[in-house]
C-alpha cells in the first residue's frame, strides 16, 4: 500500500519512527500533567498524614484491585490487537478491539458505582461532607479533592480512549489497516497502555499506603 | 527498523505477571512494614510500569530515540518530584524570624 507514504518520508519505516516518537513525545507532556498531581498528592499527604491515612483506608479496596485487573487485561487485549494488526488479521484486530472496548467500559463503570459510592457516604468535598474518625474534616477534604481530581482526569483519558476506540474498530473493520500500514492501531495501543500505567501508580498510591496503619 | 512481533505466550506470560503482582501489592499493603510499606507499594508498582512499557509498548524494540525520548520524560518527572519535595521536606530545619 504505496500510497500510505507521505512524500516527506523515504520509507515506510521511518514514517513509522517519526508517528511512534511524536507520540512518545505527547505522551511524556501527559506524564508531566499527571506528574503535578502526583506531586501534589505526595506533599499533602506528607503534611496531613494522619487524615490522609483515614481517608485512604476509606476507599474499597477490593473493587479498586478488581478494577485494576480489569484495566491489565485490557492492555492485553489492545496488544493482542496490535499484534493482529501487523499480522494483517483483520477479524482478529476487530474482536480485540471490540473487548478492549468493553473492558474499558467495564473499568469506567465501576469507577461510576465508587463515585456513587461517596456521595451516598457524604465523601465528596463541599459542605455535606463528612469522614468518620478525623478531627480535621478539611485535611480529609483536601485527600477526596485530589482523589476525584486524579480518577476524574483518568477516567476523562479512559472515556477518550473509548472514543479512539469506536474508531479504530469502524476503520478496522471496513478494512483500512492492513499489515503495512497499521500506525493508528499502534499508535492508539500506545497511548491506551499509558492510561494502565497511571492507573498502576494512582491505585497504590490512593488505596494501598496507608491500609497497615492501625484503625 | 524492520517490525518486530512477539509471541501470544510472551504477552500471556506478561498479562499473568502483572495480575501476580497486583495481587501481592494488594495482600502485603495488609502487612505492617512501617514506612517500608510506600516503598514495596512503589516498587512493585515500577515493576508493572516497566512490564507495560517494554512489552506492550515495545519499548524494549523501538529505535534508540524513543528509548532516549522515553528516559528524558522519566528524567524530568524526577526533577518536578525532587526539586519540590526538597523544598517541602526541609521547610522546617531552619527557623525563620517572626513565624
Amino acid at each position: 500500500m504505496a500510497s500510505a507514504l507521505q512524500e516527506q518520508f523515504d520509507t515506510e519505516a521511518q514514517q513509522k519512527d517519526a508517528s511512534t516518537l511524536g507520540m512518545w513525545i505527547f505522551l511524556i507532556t501527559e506524564v508531566m500533567f499527571f506528574g503535578g498531581m502526583f506531586t501534589a498528592y505526595t506533599v499533602y499527604r506528607r503534611a496531613y498524614s494522619d487524615a490522609f491515612a483515614v481517608a485512604s483506608s476509606s476507599l474499597n479496596v477490593t473493587i479498586g484491585a478488581i478494577n485494576t485487573a480489569v484495566l491489565l487485561v485490557s492492555s492485553f487485549t489492545m496488544v493482542m490487537a496490535v499484534r493482529a494488526a501487523q499480522l494483517g488479521q483483520r477479524r482478529t484486530l476487530v474482536l480485540f478491539l471490540v473487548l478492549t472496548l468493553i473492558l474499558g467500559g467495564v473499568f469506567l463503570g465501576v469507577k461510576a458505582y465508587e463515585w456513587n459510592e461517596k456521595f451516598e457516604q457524604h465523601h465528596v468535598p463541599g459542605p455535606s461532607f463528612h469522614l468518620d474518625g478525623v478531627p480535621q474534616q478539611g485535611h480529609a477534604q483536601l485527600f477526596f479533592s485530589l482523589y476525584f481530581a486524579m480518577t476524574g482526569l483518568h477516567a476523562l483519558h479512559m472515556v477518550v480512549g473509548v472514543g479512539i476506540l469506536s474508531w479504530l474498530i469502524w476503520m478496522a473493520y471496513k478494512g483500512r489497516f492492513t499489515a503495512e500500514y497499521n500506525t493508528p492501531v499502534d499508535i492508539a495501543g500506545l497511548y491506551w497502555h499509558f492510561v494502565d500505567i497511571i492507573w498502576i501508580f494512582l491505585f497504590p498510591l490512593l488505596y494501598l499506603i496507608d491500609r497497615h496503619l492501625p484503625k | 527498523m524492520t517490525e518486530h512481533i512477539d509471541s501470544i505466550r510472551t504477552y500471556a506470560l506478561v498479562l499473568l505477571a502483572l495480575l501476580a503482582l497486583t495481587a501481592v501489592t494488594t495482600l502485603v499493603a495488609f502487612v505492617d512494614l512501617g514506612e517500608f510499606s510506600v516503598v514495596v507499594a512503589l516498587a512493585i508498582a515500577v515493576c508493572k510500569m516497566l512490564l507495560v512499557a517494554l512489552f506492550f509498548m515495545h519499548v524494549r524494540h523501538s529505535t534508540k530515540l524513543t528509548k532516549l525520548v522515553v528516559l528524558g520524560g522519566l528524567l524530568w518527572l524526577a526533577i518536578l518530584l525532587m526539586l519540590t519535595l526538597t523544598d517541602f521536606t526541609t521547610r522546617g530545619w531552619i527557623g525563620v524570624p517572626g513565624r
